[in-house]
């Protein structure tokens, strides 16, 4: 492990002038995937600068129809909250699913998206619920802001405050996880939201995407059924040892299938 | 570049100098020599690590020292009193849910967590809240069995 | 009495310290000045080193020292031994290149060490060792097993051409021939060509050592993660460092788990002994998991074709297996015993088969070296010979359970001699088949099918009868095989002056729980408290020498060598109780602690006896020495031979190929069982052992011998909810051949359980076509076995 400065940022002014202040500054929000990497050397930032003592960063709210989350907000608080059970349980659930209990209690939403590990589970989420991302600069709109493995919209400098998803008429998130790293092999999110079906896919390709096909037949009928014919290209999808591209393209229309059910209940 | 890091573990107040990379699992073994935590893994998978701070079970080994700043961490040799072990120590014992014992400090750890967290469990949600940690002695039988003994047994006692 | 005997599930008396964060790993300790070992590894799977410069390391911050393998050369440092020798079929022993401890000339597998870095921490180590600059030339690399010994694959070693290691025949030439008649006479054949795929060891503790060299004395001291502590000192000290046994000690302290791959002497140790033998300082090396994965022994990988002939009454007649097994980049210490004596010897398996043969071709590879791994050998033999049982029960039309019956070895046939050399003590396997039937509820899995069916599952049911040579060995029969070792085992058991007990034994603790099963030993035959004994093992300046933990022979070996060494302390304690007793020796006898003059009350206490002999005021100078504490040594008069009967009940998600064990059963036959929550122990770890290979994890290499599961992010291990809870029972069918009438239990779960599990799959697939699918059976491979059979 290299080392590196430590700072802990006091606001997010304060976060964003440390990081562009110094040579190769990276936020630290749960430390779950930077700071495996970093003992790996497979990263050599000069400096983390956590978030944790960030006022305001970390709340869970439900209002006017709408989830919002905090970057700072735990995956494990996501999951336990009772509020957002009720709004989108899908996304309660999603949150459970992420790592392992401990991975939870630590790993945050922000650094989630942030990472956009391919095989993640938020990014399946925040797609196909059409959510906002706040950051400390703009909103980004989540169809806008996955741009490619681990590439994001977010420029230097900046960092997620919040994101905000729209309360949807149903949902839900069916995942199939890799064994080893239980990490996302496919993860599909289905939603029926007010501007329609959206159907989202995590793991199967180098970053979150939606099928349009899969979204139409459900805007005709929200039922399994709907999709349960409708396959998608393996082309551009990953292939590794756990799961070929055929297997994957295969495992997305049995889980929105499934999550599809889930969704209708 | 080093700092001081201070923390209450087990009770006590503790400092000591820390360079940014330090993990907290470092700062427990190597500055405190409270070698009952283990690293097993370097991809924060095995749980041979956990501990509890400010409450919560977390892998030592993916948490930097300087984050625990102030915390209240619990490690494995904070829970028994002299010679009578916490409850879930004592099943742990009673069940036979130990072989070679290197995971057993980041297993008990967690279960503690998981019961603090749990109303009720069964087997099912102690076998899915235990993927966290990795046995390779017991084949998790004898755990989940202390887990679901030493449930009733912390309830009842708070 | 005092309560703790024989039989009783005592609890652990080592738990105390587990529980408590009081446990000493090698990791654990920690020496003043002590600095830190940093091994740079092949990148590559085969490549030729070129030149190697290390002198922007040695300039480094805080480094003491950068050593390379022509240090090691220059001073004199030996390869790695080999323990075991093989005979290729023609005569020639088997090829057996030198395995320096720090590559010379080429690196010929990913994780071998190219150079070690020394430095005052860890970190300064690591950040050095990135400056050493080697100018690597990738060489082509064989790395696939069935292909390796094939012409035109790119040769890894001079001393091996083709990559072959050994090409053996067993039994014996003319076996082939009584097979080839079994096969001509066959009513009905079987065959099947099949996989047993390397697996990686992953006990949960890192491997680790630290080396103290004291100049003062000239003495070395290591401590390390092994199985075996005089073991190691003798592989290490005569073949590596030189450096005399009565000048060298091993410690094993607490070892957190092992299954074979601690028994090894490793390069790392032979490097941070070297390393502070010329620095004078301690030195420490704690592997990382990413360096375990690639430098922890691995186990398995043959690649085999199996036949089996049958009369028309479904009764076998002949065997023929040919395997091609890998043994790795290089010779670990006991690795080419497994695919030979350990593996063919154990083609009987529970049944009559009469005529046996086999071929084993081993081969080098770019690929990590192979050793012992939890059944080492036996559950590859188990595995062919349990699946090709199936195959012909379906070739046949006879019932899984009827073909096996009809094939048992009958339990008054015991002794038995199998046609593969060995002889097998005692058993009695229908009856444990039965007990398993019945509890699995075999009868009733028709109607748990129709749920499953109902829910859109498949679901399948199989069976496996493993059975194991254990106890580890007949010292003067290892020898005639190969071994370059004796294989008894040691005990020493000390009566302390005021009657508390230490034990002295040459096995090792990384989780049987030998600190309480030896105690209870201890406690039932000489009636002495649990509380006041004491086990100590795996140091080489306390324990007598023995030779370690591993085949499942610590109870059946070891336990056997105190119990030896607890005869002597009675005959001795007899002798003393006679004199103060004034009695004839012969008129004392000796029960649970007391010493009686036969027919009479009078008494004396093993406690007194034992003050006595170190308090001699009044004793037989003459005639006896002073002092209670003997020693013994035992070498088993043959292995013992524990077997089970598994039921594995599977259900498969045929959309997603995902497999569930949703019930196992298991009922095994150990022998004389001590302390039944520790064997049940035993079992349960072995049983998901064995889980884990049927269905999750695989050692993949790619062409050029890159590892593709180098971390648990590829690597799938077992979990606490991909295995399921396990109903067990158990036979007892004593052992004849030990004083404790014990067989080992430490390893018939990983061999039983992957061939019930893959059964259980294949019964649930065999509607479709399918009649074998490869191990790991993971989610994909089911998926494409579906596809495969739907699309035919």
């Amino acid at each position: 492990m290299y080392d590196f400065n430590y700072r802990k940022a006091s606001s997010v002014g304060d976060a964003v002038s440390a990081v562009t202040g110094a040579e190769d500054g990276r936020f630290l929000a749960g430390g779950m995937t930077i700071i495996p990497t970093i003992k790996q050397r497979l990263a050599k930032p000069s400096d983390l600068v956590d978030l944790a003592g960030i006022d305001g960063l970390a709340g869970i709210s439900v209002s006017g129809g709408v989830v919002e989350i905090g970057g700072m907000a735990r995956h494990a608080e996501v999951n336990a909250s009772a509020a957002v059970a009720d709004a989108i349980p899908a996304l309660a659930q999603l949150a459970g699913g992420i790592g392992d209990p401990q991975v939870r209690n630590r790993g945050t939403i922000g650094g989630s998206i942030a990472n956009n590990d391919p095989a993640a589970d938020y990014p399946a989420a925040v797609v196909g619920l059409g959510a906002t991302v706040h950051t400390n600069r703009r909103e980004i709109a989540g169809d806008a802001f996955f741009t490619g493995m681990f590439e994001t919209a977010l420029e230097d400098g900046e960092l997620v405050t919040k994101v905000s998803f729209p309360v949807p008429s149903k949902a839900a998130y069916m995942k199939f996880p890799n064994p080893a790293s239980r990490y996302a092999i496919v993860g599909v999110f289905v939603a029926a939201t007010a501007g329609g079906p959206r159907v989202a896919v995590t793991g199967a390709g180098p970053c979150v995407f939606r099928v349009a096909e899969m979204e139409q037949a459900l805007g005709g009928s929200f039922a399994p059924e709907a999709v349960a014919d409708i396959k998608i290209g393996d082309g551009d999808l990953n292939s590794d040892i756990h799961a070929s591209a055929e297997y994957r393209a295969h495992l997305v229309t049995v889980m929105a299938k499934r999550a599809v059910a889930r969704a209708n209940g | 570049m080093t700092s001081t890091v201070s923390m209450t573990v087990n009770g006590k107040q503790v400092s000591a100098e820390c360079e940014g990379r330090t993990l907290l699992v470092q700062y427990l073994r190597e500055k405190l020599a409270l070698t009952g935590t283990h690293v097993g893994c370097d991809t924060s998978q095995c749980g041979a690590c956990v501990v509890h701070v400010d409450g919560i079970s977390v892998k030592s080994c993916t948490l930097l020292a300087h984050q625990a700043e102030g915390a209240d961490v619990v490690t494995i040799e904070g829970l028994a009193d002299g010679d009578t072990l916490h409850p879930m120590q004592e099943a742990f014992r009673e069940n036979h849910a130990l072989q070679c014992g290197f995971c057993t400090p980041g297993m008990v750890m967690s279960a503690i967590d998981m019961v603090n967290r749990h109303d009720t469990l069964d087997e099912k949600t102690v076998r899915h809240q235990l993927e966290g940690n990795l046995c390779r002695c017991t084949g998790y039988h004898n755990i989940v069995k202390a887990i679901l003994a030493a449930h009733p047994v912390m309830k009842g006692a708070a | 009495m005092p309560e703790g005997g024989i039989g009783a599930s005592v609890k652990r008396k080592e738990d105390f310290r587990f529980l408590t964060g009081r446990g000493n790993y090698t990791d654990d300790e920690v020496r003043a000045g002590q600095l830190y070992a940093h091994m740079l590894r092949s990148p590559h799977g085969h490549a030729a080193l070129g030149s190697i410069d290390i002198s922007k390391a040695a300039a480094a911050p805080g480094v003491v020292c950068v050593l390379t393998g022509a240090d090691a050369d220059a001073d004199g440092i030996g390869g790695l031994p080999c323990g075991w020798g093989i005979t290729s079929k023609d005569g020639s022993p088997m090829a057996e290149p030198k395995w320096p401890i720090i590559a010379q000339g080429k690196a010929r597998y990913v994780g071998e060490v190219v150079a070690a870095v020394i430095a005052e921490t860890a970190e300064q180590a690591a950040d050095a060792a990135e400056l050493v600059e080697i100018g690597y030339q990738a060489l082509d690399a064989a790395a696939v097993t069935e292909t390796a010994h094939l012409d035109g694959t790119p040769q890894i070693h001079d001393e091996a051409p083709n990559n072959l290691c050994f090409d053996w025949d067993f039994p014996a030439p003319e076996a082939a021939d009584a097979v080839d008649a079994a096969f001509r006479a066959a009513a009905h054949t079987a065959r099947l060509q099949l996989v047993n795929q390397r697996i990686i060891p992953h006990s949960m503790e890192p491997r680790a050592a630290v080396a103290e060299y004291d100049k003062g004395d000239e003495k070395l001291t290591l401590y390390c993660t092994a199985q075996a502590a005089h073991a190691m000192r003798l592989l290490l000290g005569a073949f590596v460092l030189n450096q005399p046994e009565h000048k060298f000690r091993v410690v094993a302290p607490d070892v957190g788990g092992g299954f074979g791959s601690k028994v090894a002497p490793y390069a790392e140790y032979a490097i941070i002994c070297w390393a502070s033998r010329r620095l004078e300082r301690p030195v420490r090396w704690l592997g990382e998991r990413a360096e375990c994965f690639v430098t922890d022994a691995h186990g398995r990988d043959h690649v085999t074709e199996v036949e089996l002939a049958l009369d028309g009454d479904g009764r076998f007649t002949g065997l023929r297996v040919n395997t091609v097994a890998n043994m790795g980049a290089y010779l670990s210490a006991f690795a080419p015993l497994i695919p030979t004596y350990l593996y063919a010897t154990l083609f009987a398996g529970q049944y009559t088969t009469p005529a046996i043969c086999c071929n084993v071709k081993a081969v080098f590879t770019n690929t990590s070296p192979v050793d012992a791994l939890r059944g080492a050998g036996r559950p590859e033999a188990t595995y062919l010979l349990e699946r090709v049982i199936d195959e012909a029960a379906q070739a046949t039309g006879i019932d899984p359970v009827e073909i096996r019956r009809r094939n048992f070895i009958a339990a008054d046939a015991f002794p038995y001699q199998t046609p593969v050399a060995l002889l097998y003590d005692s058993g009695a396997y229908e009856r444990a088949l039965d007990i398993a039937l019945e509890r699995a509820d075999w009868s009733g899995f028709g109607a748990r099918k129709s749920a499953s069916e109902a829910d859109g599952k498949m679901r399948g049911i199989g069976i496996a009868a493993p059975i194991e040579a254990t106890g580890a060995a007949p010292s003067a029969i290892a020898g005639q095989l190969g071994a370059r070792a004796g294989l008894y085992e040691s005990a020493q058991v000390r009566f302390n002056a005021t009657g508390t007990v230490t034990v002295f034994a040459g096995t090792h603790n990384h989780g049987q729980g030998h600190e309480t099963t030896f105690a209870q030993l201890v406690t039932d035959k000489l009636g002495v408290p649990l509380e006041n004994v004491e086990v100590v093992e795996g140091d080489t300046d306390r324990a007598v020498m023995g030779m370690g933990t591993y085949g499942s022979r610590s109870l059946s070996v070891g336990g056997s060598a105190i119990d030896r060494a607890m005869d002597k302390i009675i005959d001795k304690g007899k002798k003393i109780a006679s004199h103060l007793l004034e009695a004839s020796v012969d008129d004392i006898e000796f029960d649970s602690g007391t010493f009686t003059v036969s027919g009479t009350d009078r008494t004396i206490g093993i406690g007194e006896v034992a003050f006595a002999a170190y308090v001699p005021h009044n004793y037989p100078l003459e005639e006896l020495e002073p002092g209670l504490d003997e020693q013994a040594f035992f070498d088993p008069v043959n292995f013992n031979f524990p077997f089970a009967s598994y039921v594995c009940e599977v259900e498969i998600d045929p959309e997603t190929g995902t497999v569930s064990v949703e019930r196992f059963t298991a009922v095994d036959d150990v022998g004389n069982i001590v302390n039944p929550m520790i064997v049940e122990g035993q079992v349960h770890g072995g049983l998901a052992h064995g889980i884990g290979q049927a269905l999750m994890e695989g050692a993949v290499f790619d062409e050029t011998g890159q590892p593709l599961t180098g971390s648990l992010m590829d690597y799938t291990l077992p979990r606490a909810d991909t295995v399921p809870s396990f109903d067990l029972d158990h036979t007892v069918t004593p052992c004849p051949m030990n004083p404790l009438g014990a067989k080992g239990v430490g390893e018939i779960g990983a061999i039983g359980a992957p061939p019930a599990a893959v059964n259980a799959i294949v019964d649930a697939l065999r509607p479709l076509g399918v009649n074998h699918v490869d191990m790991p059976v993971t989610s994909q491979s089911v998926w494409q076995a579906i596809q495969s059979a739907k699309a035919s």
